[in-house]
C-alpha cells in the first residue's frame, strides 16, 4: 500500500490526513501549538496509530508560516535590492510599501546598468565593475540576502543569471533571489515578491528544517513536498529558496480538498470557519483565480490567488437582537468556552444551527430554550447571505453544485434553501486533504517575438514547454493537461511583433492512482 | 488655480481609469511617477483654461508605448523633464504650461512629472476627454492644429524632433520612433497658444477625473455600490450587468482587437451583450442591437468593487457592469465623428449616443 500524508498547519488548527488513492483512511484535527512542530507531531501520532510509517510514500504540507510572517512582520531579514536597468531610476524598489515592513527589510537599493527590451534584446551590458562595487557595499552593510531584478528578465533572464553569478563570486555566503524565477511581467510587483522572498529565506531554512525533523521523528522517510499557491507542490529544497510560493496555499488546499472528497471538479465551495465563510469557485478541479493581483500585507504583488469571497458568518458568529443581527462579531476560537452549547452565555451561529437540528456539537440541551422565532430569523438572515455569496460566485445561471467544507460546514445543512448542499465526510479536514491531493505543475509566462513565426506556433511551443516542466516536476506524462492559457499581444507596436503568453500545465503525481474524471 | 497634492492625485488616478474606457495604460505607474515628483518638488498648481493668457505657450506631455512594456521598463522622471527642455531647445520657444493629451489612463497624470520638475502649472483640460489610441485623435485636430513640431525622448538618451505634413503622418513617425526606443518613450506634442487651447481643448478634464475618483472612493468607504454612485453622479448610463462568457482577443496592425461576450445577470438575465474593443472599448451590442459607440465612453467595471477592467485584461468569468458616458460635445459633431467615430475604427455602423442605449428599466 502506498499512502499519501497531508498536513495543514493553520493559524488555529493543525490537521493531518492519510489518503489511499482517493480514499481517506485516517484524519485528525488538533490545535496549532506555539512551537508548530509539536502540533504536527501530535497530529501525526494520531493518524499513524494503525499504520506503519513505512507505508507513507509521500508527505504533503500546507503551511501559513510564511504569509503569517509577512502579515505580522516577524522573522524577516534585511534585504539588498539590486535592479538591472538604465540608471538613474525614478520608481525605486519598495516605493509603495507599508512603513513597518520597510523598517524591517531596510531600504538598500542599488541600480546597475543591464536589462532587456521586450523582445529579449539586450538593453545595456551588465556593468561588472559597478556590480562588484555594489557587492562591496552590501558586504559592508552586513546584509545576507539579495533580491535581484532586471527589466524584462521574464523574457531574457541572462543578465540576472550573470549578475547572480558575479555577486555570489564576491559574496559566497549570501543568498540571491532572481526575480525571473519568482514573478511575472510587471517589474515593480515582481521585484516586491522577490524582496519578500529574500526577506523570508532565513526563516524558511529554519521552518523547513523543523518540518523535516518532525516528519523524521514520526518515523517517516518518504519525500516531503510543500503546497504552492496554485494547487501544485514543490520540493523542500526549492521551498528553502522560494518560500513566497506558499503564501496563498490555504484557500487553494481547501477547495482542492472539496474536489477530492466529492469527486466533483466544477462547483462552488463554501469553507466554513469560526469567523467567516470563504466562498470560491472550482473550475476543472482548481480554484478560479482572482481578477486583481494579491496584496501581501499591503505590498503589491502580481501573484494571482484564488478568487475567494469572505462573508462574516462562521461557527462563532454572535447572534443578537432576537436573531435580527447576525455577526460580524465572532467569539472565534473561544467558542468552546463562550457558546451556549458549551455552557457559555453567548448565542452563536453554532447554537442556532444546533437548535435547528444540525449535527450535534456540544450539548444540544443547552440550546433547548432558544425561541423558534429567534432561531428562524437568524437562520433566514444567514441563509440569505450564503445564497447571495454563492450566486455571486457562480459563473453561469445554470445549476452549480455547492460543496461545503471546513470545521463549521455541517452547520449550513439546516439553512433554508441550502438543503441541496453537499457536505462530504471529512469536510472538517478538507485543507489537509487538498494538500495531499496536490499535483505537479509547470508554468510558462513569457513575451514571445512574433518575427518569423505565428501565434499558433508560439502557443503550441509554450504548451509543450509547460507540459514538459510539469513532467519534470513529477507528473505522469500522459495525464498532464493545460489548466490555464492566455495570450496578450503587446499593443501600440506597428505590426504586432510580440505576444505575452502564459500557460500553466498540471497533472497528478506518478504515485497517485486516479479514477477517470469527468470533464477533462 | 489649486494645488494638486498626493490625496488629490489618488482620486485623479482612480477616475482616470474610468475615463480610459478600457484602454490608456495602467494609471498606477503614472501615479507613482507623478507622486514621486510631488514628493520631491511639492504640490503642483492646476489652472483653469480661463486663467491661461491667450499668448502663453503650452504643450501636451505624454508617455507613448505599449502598456505591457511600460509596466516593465518603468518610466523615469528624467525623460519627463528632458522632453520639455528639448522642445524648447528645438523650437526656441519657452513653454509656460503643460497639459495632458488624454485624461484617461496613464497619461492623465504623467504631465505632473514634467510640471513639478520644470516648475510650470498643469492645465485642467485635455485633448480627448477620455483615451484614444492615435495621437491625431484629439480635439485640436478638429480645429486644424498641428501635432508637430514634436519631440520624443527615450531613456537611452535619444531625442527625435519631427515636423510632419499632417497629424496622421505625425502618428506614423511617432509609432516608428517608439518602436525603435523599445516601446516606451516620452513625447511633447501639439505646441499651441492659450488662445488655441481655449478654442479646442476639452475643459475641466482633470477635474472630471478627480470627481469620478472621489465618487468611487467615497462609495467604497461608505459601503455603497460604486457603479450606482458613478451612474448617479456623472451622467453615467448603466448599459448592462453580466458575466464574461467568452473573450476573443487578437493582434492586428499592432492593436489589441477583439470582443467580450457577456450573459446577463439580475435584471439582464436572459439577455446578451457584446463589447467590441481596439485597445479601448469602442462599441457595444445588446441582444445584437448597437446601443453605444465611440466617441462616447464605455467601461466594464467589476460589479462589486467598481474597479474598471482594461480591455487587455478582461477575461472569462469576470462579473461586470458596463457603464457608458457621453463624450465631449466637440466629438459629437460631424467632424468629430469622422475622426473618432465607429467607422474610423472599421465598424460599419452609425454612431449611437449612449443615452439612447440605456437599459430599459424592468418593472
Amino acid at each position: 500500500m502506498s499512502l499519501r500524508l497531508g498536513i495543514d498547519v493553520g493559524g488555529t488548527n493543525t490537521d493531518a490526513v492519510l489518503l489511499d488513492g482517493r480514499d481517506v483512511v485516517a484524519a485528525t484535527k488538533s490545535s496549532t501549538t506555539e512551537d508548530v512542530t509539536l502540533g504536527i507531531l501530535n497530529a501525526l501520532e494520531v493518524v499513524l496509530t494503525d499504520v506503519d510509517p513505512a507505508e507513507v510514500s509521500s508527505v504533503f504540507i500546507g503551511t501559513t508560516h510564511f504569509i503569517n510572517a509577512i502579515a505580522q512582520a516577524r522573522g524577516l531579514e534585511q534585504v539588498a535590492v539590486v535592479r538591472l536597468a538604465t540608471p538613474p531610476q525614478s520608481l525605486l524598489p519598495m516605493l509603495d510599501w507599508p512603513d513597518h515592513l520597510t523598517g524591517i527589510v531596510g531600504e538598500h537599493f542599488y541600480v546597475c546598468p543591464g536589462g532587456a527590451q521586450f523582445d529579449g534584446a539586450q538593453m545595456d551590458d551588465v556593468d561588472e565593475v559597478r556590480l562588484r562595487g555594489i557587492a562591496k557595499q552590501i558586504a559592508e552593510a552586513g546584509i545576507q540576502h539579495v533580491a535581484l531584478s532586471g527589466v524584462f528578465s521574464t523574457v531574457n533572464p541572462e543578465h540576472e543569471e550573470l549578475a547572480a553569478t558575479l555577486l555570489l563570486e564576491e559574496l559566497p555566503d549570501i543568498t540571491v533571489t532572481r526575480s525571473a524565477a519568482v514573478g511575472r511581467v510587471g517589474l515593480l510587483e515582481r521585484e516586491n515578491a522577490t524582496i519578500l522572498n529574500a526577506a523570508l529565506r532565513t526563516l524558511a531554512g529554519r521552518v523547513i528544517d523543523g518540518l523535516e525533523q518532525v516528519v523524521a521523528r514520526a518515523g517517516i522517510s518518504a519525500p516531503i513536498l510543500l503546497s504552492q499557491n496554485d494547487g501544485t507542490v514543490m520540493t523542500l529544497d526549492r521551498a528553502r529558496e522560494y518560500p513566497i510560493f506558499t503564501i496563498a496555499s490555504g484557500p487553494t488546499n481547501s477547495m482542492r480538498g472539496a474536489a477530492l472528497l466529492t469527486g466533483i471538479d466544477d462547483a462552488v465551495v463554501v469553507d466554513v470557519g469560526g469567523t467567516t465563510c470563504d466562498i470560491g469557485l472550482l473550475q476543472r478541479g482548481f480554484p478560479r483565480e482572482s481578477t486583481v493581483a494579491m496584496s501581501l500585507a499591503g505590498v503589491r504583488s502580481n501573484f494571482r490567488i484564488p478568487d475567494v469571497l469572505s462573508i462574516a458568518l462562521g461557527g462563532g458568529t454572535v447572534i443578537e437582537e432576537n436573531g435580527a443581527v447576525v455577526g460580524p462579531a465572532s467569539v472565534g476560537f473561544r467558542i468552546t468556552e463562550e457558546a451556549k452549547v458549551f455552557g457559555g452565555d453567548i448565542l452563536t451561529f453554532t447554537d442556532i444551527a444546533v437548535a435547528a437540528g444540525a449535527e450535534s456539537i456540544g450539548d444540544p440541551v443547552l440550546v433547548a430554550d432558544v425561541s423558534a422565532s429567534v432561531r428562524d430569523t437568524a437562520l433566514r438572515i444567514a441563509a440569505e447571505r450564503v445564497i447571495e455569496a454563492v450566486e455571486k460566485t457562480k459563473l453561469t445561471s445554470t445549476d452549480t453544485k455547492v460543496i461545503v467544507v471546513g470545521g463549521g460546514g455541517p452547520l449550513l445543512a439546516v439553512l433554508p434553501g441550502l438543503e441541496d448542499v453537499i457536505i462530504p465526510a471529512h469536510a472538517g479536514v478538507a485543507n489537509a486533504v487538498g494538500a495531499a491531493y496536490a499535483e505537479a505543475g509547470g508554468e510558462v509566462d513569457r513575451v514571445y517575438n512574433l518575427a518569423g513565426t505565428t501565434r499558433s506556433e508560439i502557443l503550441t511551443a509554450a504548451r509543450e514547454e509547460a507540459i514538459a516542466l510539469a513532467v519534470k516536476a513529477g507528473a505522469r506524462a500522459g495525464d498532464v493537461r493545460i489548466v490555464d492559457a492566455e495570450d496578450i499581444p503587446l499593443t501600440h507596436l506597428g505590426g504586432g511583433q510580440a505576444v505575452r503568453v502564459r500557460v500553466k500545465a498540471a497533472g497528478p503525481f506518478h504515485d497517485f492512482t486516479t479514477t477517470d474524471k469527468e470533464g477533462r | 488655480m489649486r494645488l494638486i497634492d498626493e490625496a488629490a492625485l489618488d482620486d485623479m488616478t482612480l477616475g482616470s481609469t474610468v475615463l480610459g474606457s478600457g484602454g490608456g495604460g495602467d494609471p498606477y505607474i503614472g501615479m507613482l511617477l507623478a507622486r514621486d515628483a510631488i514628493r520631491r518638488f511639492g504640490p503642483v498648481p492646476l489652472v483653469d483654461l480661463d486663467e491661461v493668457p491667450d499668448d502663453a505657450n503650452l504643450v501636451f506631455i505624454a508617455g507613448i508605448g505599449a502598456p505591457g512594456v511600460i509596466i516593465e521598463k518603468v518610466p523615469r522622471a528624467h525623460e519627463y523633464e528632458r522632453v520639455l527642455q528639448q522642445l524648447e531647445r528645438f523650437t526656441g520657444k519657452t513653454f509656460d504650461y503643460v497639459c495632458p493629451i488624454e485624461a484617461g489612463g496613464l497619461n492623465a497624470v504623467t504631465p505632473f512629472a514634467t510640471a513639478a520638475a520644470c516648475g510650470v502649472p498643469v492645465i485642467d483640460a485635455d485633448g480627448m476627454g477620455r483615451a484614444f489610441p492615435h495621437l491625431d485623435m484629439v480635439t485640436p485636430t478638429l480645429f486644424g492644429q498641428q501635432a508637430t513640431p514634436f519631440v520624443m525622448v527615450d531613456e537611452h538618451g535619444n531625442s527625435m524632433f519631427l515636423e510632419s505634413l499632417t497629424n496622421a503622418w505625425g502618428e506614423a513617425y511617432a509609432r516608428a520612433g517608439v518602436l525603435a526606443s523599445g516601446a516606451n518613450a516620452t513625447i511633447a506634442l501639439y505646441p499651441m497658444t492659450g488662445a488655441d487651447a481655449k478654442r479646442s481643448l476639452v475643459r475641466g478634464a482633470l477635474s472630471t477625473a478627480t470627481a469620478i475618483g472621489r465618487t468611487l472612493r467615497e462609495a467604497r468607504e461608505n459601503h455603497r455600490a460604486p457603479v450606482d454612485a458613478l451612474v448617479a453622479g456623472h451622467e453615467g448610463v448603466l448599459l448592462f450587468t453580466g458575466k464574461v462568457e467568452e473573450v476573443d482577443r487578437r493582434n492586428e496592425r499592432g492593436w489589441t482587437l477583439g470582443t467580450a461576450k457577456l450573459s446577463g445577470l439580475g435584471e439582464d438575465d436572459g439577455h446578451t451583450f457584446t463589447l467590441h474593443f481596439q485597445n479601448e472599448n469602442l462599441a457595444a451590442e445588446r441582444d445584437g442591437r448597437i446601443v453605444a459607440t465611440t466617441p462616447d465612453l464605455l467601461m466594464a467595471m467589476e460589479i462589486d468593487s467598481g474597479v474598471p477592467i482594461p480591455a487587455e485584461e478582461i477575461r472569462y468569468g469576470y462579473r461586470v457592469a458596463v457603464v457608458g458616458m457621453p463624450a465631449d460635445p466637440l466629438w459629437r459633431t460631424e467632424a468629430g465623428l469622422e475622426l473618432a467615430g465607429p467607422r474610423r475604427f472599421g465598424y460599419d455602423v452609425d454612431y449611437v449616443p449612449v443615452e439612447a442605449g440605456a437599459r430599459e428599466t424592468v418593472g
